[in-house]
């Protein structure tokens, strides 16, 4: 087990600049996911670690270690592939094993170490199958095995379930997590997939263009985002944003949402707020903090449903307010249809305000 | 299986349109497969098996071509030194130059493979014209080449104040020319077709590797070669084939001597069948090795198969 260490971390493919100079600090045992959307150097950034990528400029440490110029076979890591790597000649266990032979490790060794971690995956029985025999999830376990037997330091994910379908990606997610549970090695897990870094990690460390937006567990990614871009990016159906203004009346702070709607600021947020009175801001919040009015509420607005998305235990309807559309959460009940109008109301002590020109939030 | 409700039978044809069996025959797609296949059938009965049928029919004649003599042909041939000499030279010529072709290929295709795509074209393209010039004239060259009047390695061998090579005259020099400019001429299809295949191989395979704490030469054992087995295979037994089978190289840079010492398969069919005139005979000399060529080629084509099954 090892801490992973990022200093100033640049990579410039000729004058591209895919990651441009990231701090991140890796504690030992912890499980790490990098995500963001495509082509923001998330995997850059973990190809680095890996030593498959040479760094322009900064430090890499793992445990301690200057790696910069330390190829892969030395750095004590093992990484999944997003396309799992096996090599299609090769039974599973030859597979498996194979890191372990080239560092001449007892035949014994191997074959308890081989046998311990197919145990540990389920794939004991498939041992003498060649990676064409075996499903999309079970090439993701031997994938997983070959790394597990190794014993390494660090574990490197690179999108490794973004070739299953939704109910294996369910089902592999856990067992990621049950595997780390069980050998507490630390890990750096890459994703565009915001469910699964919420689900899987310690810390998500959300980019974007090369750079971090923020690093934080899941649930302060989720509450307290720093930018607009983490705003957004993190939940599903994604925050509403709408441009608004801030505005005092009577003593009181006020969100105009355009001619029409005005929202009272908690008055636990007025000192954080005015300094920006007057100034234009972006107004977000989520979906599910967005619903029917109930008995005793007040409506926020009366909106005319555009459609709706049933989902059971929930139902997402979609409207339209100053040209934006905005999605909401209400209750099935509620029995939403298109075309409908309907009084929706939100918990103002969830929103946010996000100042337009620096995209932080306030 | 049936489904209920569907039908699987064709559409009975309208009571108006005659030879209605006929109809559907016709349109029946096993019939219609069929019918394609015939240009293609067609083509192979004229200019394969036609060919190898009569070949076998006529090298079980007499000189004469008047009289059935079994396998006659055969059992003089095997009688005769010049025949052993020939059976052993192409033995000889086929594998070291098949050996040859495949290690300068395999060596080649690596060093083309890790040019920078931008410029790779060129290189492959330079490298490729051994192999798109018609043989028989860049034999012509090579021929200038090793001649000893205006030989231009001996010049230079003597620059350098070696002795002159009797390049063509001499048993073991004439073998090495021949082999020499066979070599030359086929390197680049190993080189295109090796090429080829590194291209196929996964990137990632390579990574994976280098994390699992491959070197270089392990990636090459553990992931290059066994990748590329199929089309080392498939080319070898290609290039073995077309290696006993060549006639133009010695055709034109020995014709089969000094002492009929680079004589190969074909070669010395042509000499004993057209210049001698015993076509019966020539016949029983091109179909010599037909039978270990075909063994060789269904046990190689299996394993081809049997992998590609597995992998």
């Amino acid at each position: 087990m090892a801490d992973v260490s990022l200093t100033k971390l640049h990579k410039s493919f000729d004058r591209t600049e895919a990651v441009c100079g990231i701090d991140l600090e890796i504690a030992d045992n912890e499980f790490v996911v990098l995500v963001g959307p495509s082509g923001c150097g998330k995997s850059t950034t973990l190809r680095m670690i890996a030593g498959l990528e040479e760094i322009t400029k900064g430090d890499i440490r793992i445990g301690g270690e200057l790696v910069n110029d330390v190829p892969p076979k030395d750095r004590d890591i093992a990484m999944v592939f997003q396309n799992y790597a096996l090599y299609p000649h090769m039974t599973v266990f030859q597979n498996m094993s194979f890191g372990l032979r080239l560092r001449k490790y007892p035949k014994k060794e191997i074959q308890r170490r081989v046998e311990d971690a197919a145990e540990v995956l389920g794939i004991s029985e498939l041992l003498q199958r060649r990676p064409k025999q075996l499903s999309g999830g079970q090439r993701q376990r031997v994938a997983m095995g070959r790394a597990i037997v190794r014993n390494p330091r660090v574990f490197l994910f690179d999108e490794p379930l973004s070739n299953l379908d939704a109910k294996l990606r369910q089902q592999m997610r856990i067992e990621i997590k049950r595997v780390h549970q069980h050998l507490n090695t630390t890990t750096v897990y890459v994703t565009h997939d915001q469910v699964e870094a919420m689900t899987l990690a310690d810390r998500v460390v959300v980019m974007n263009n090369g750079l971090i937006e923020q690093v934080g567990t899941p649930g302060e990614l989720y509450h307290q985002p720093r930018t607009h871009f983490v705003a957004g990016f993190i939940g599903s159906p994604a925050m509403n944003f709408l441009d608004c203004k801030l505005e005092r009346n009577s003593g009181n702070l006020e969100v105009k949402l355009g001619d029409m709607l005005t929202l009272q600021v908690p008055a636990d947020r007025g000192s954080r707020y005015e300094p920006y009175v007057g100034r234009g801001l972006v107004f977000g919040i989520r979906p599910e903090h967005v619903h029917e009015k109930r008995a005793g509420e007040d409506a926020f607005a009366e909106v005319m449903v555009n459609f709706i998305e049933p989902l059971g235990m929930e139902t997402m309807v979609y409207f339209t307010i100053n040209g934006v559309e905005l999605c909401g959460r209400v209750s099935p009940e509620a029995d939403p249809r298109p075309g409908q109008t309907i009084s929706l109301t939100i918990d103002i002590g969830k929103m946010h305000l996000i100042e337009s020109e620096t995209n932080l939030v306030l | 299986m049936t489904v209920s409700g569907v039908s699987r039978d064709f559409p009975k044809p309208h009571p108006s349109i005659r030879g209605g069996a006929f109809y559907l025959w016709f349109r029946r797609r096993s019939t219609i497969a069929v019918m394609m296949c015939f240009p293609l059938l067609a083509l192979i009965t004229c200019l394969v098996a036609y060919p190898f049928a009569y070949s076998i029919y006529l090298s079980m004649l007499n000189k004469a071509e008047t009289a059935f003599v079994g396998f006659g042909n055969f059992l003089f041939l095997f009688k005769r030194e010049t025949f052993w000499l020939v059976v052993q030279q192409s033995i000889l010529f086929a594998l070291v130059a098949v050996i040859f072709k495949a290690l300068i290929g395999f060596i080649a295709a690596h060093a083309v493979n890790t040019i920078p795509s931008k410029g790779q074209r060129k290189w492959r393209g330079m490298m490729l014209v051994p192999w798109v010039i018609p043989p028989a004239l860049s034999t012509l060259g090579w021929w200038w080449l090793f001649e000893p009047t205006y030989s231009a390695f001996n010049w230079l061998l003597e620059e350098f104040a070696v002795p002159a090579v009797p390049w063509l005259s001499d048993v073991f020099w004439a073998r090495f020319s021949v082999i020499l400019v066979n070599v030359w001429v086929g390197a680049p299809f190993f080189l295109i077709m090796y090429l080829a295949a590194l291209k196929s191989i996964p990137e990632e395979l390579y990574e994976a590797a280098s994390i699992d704490g491959a070197s270089a030469w392990q990636k090459l054992v553990h992931v290059t070669l066994p990748m590329m087995r199929n089309i080392i295979a498939i080319t070898i037994l290609f290039s073995i084939i077309v290696t006993f089978a060549n006639f133009d190289i010695v055709r034109v840079l020995t014709q089969g001597g000094p002492r009929n010492s680079t004589h190969l398969f074909s070669t010395y069919a042509f000499r004993v069948g057209i210049e001698s005139g015993d076509i019966p005979l020539g016949a029983a000399v091109s179909l010599f090795m037909f039978p270990a060529l075909a063994i060789l080629a269904f046990v190689i084509l299996r394993n081809v198969r049997q992998r590609t099954v597995s992998i």
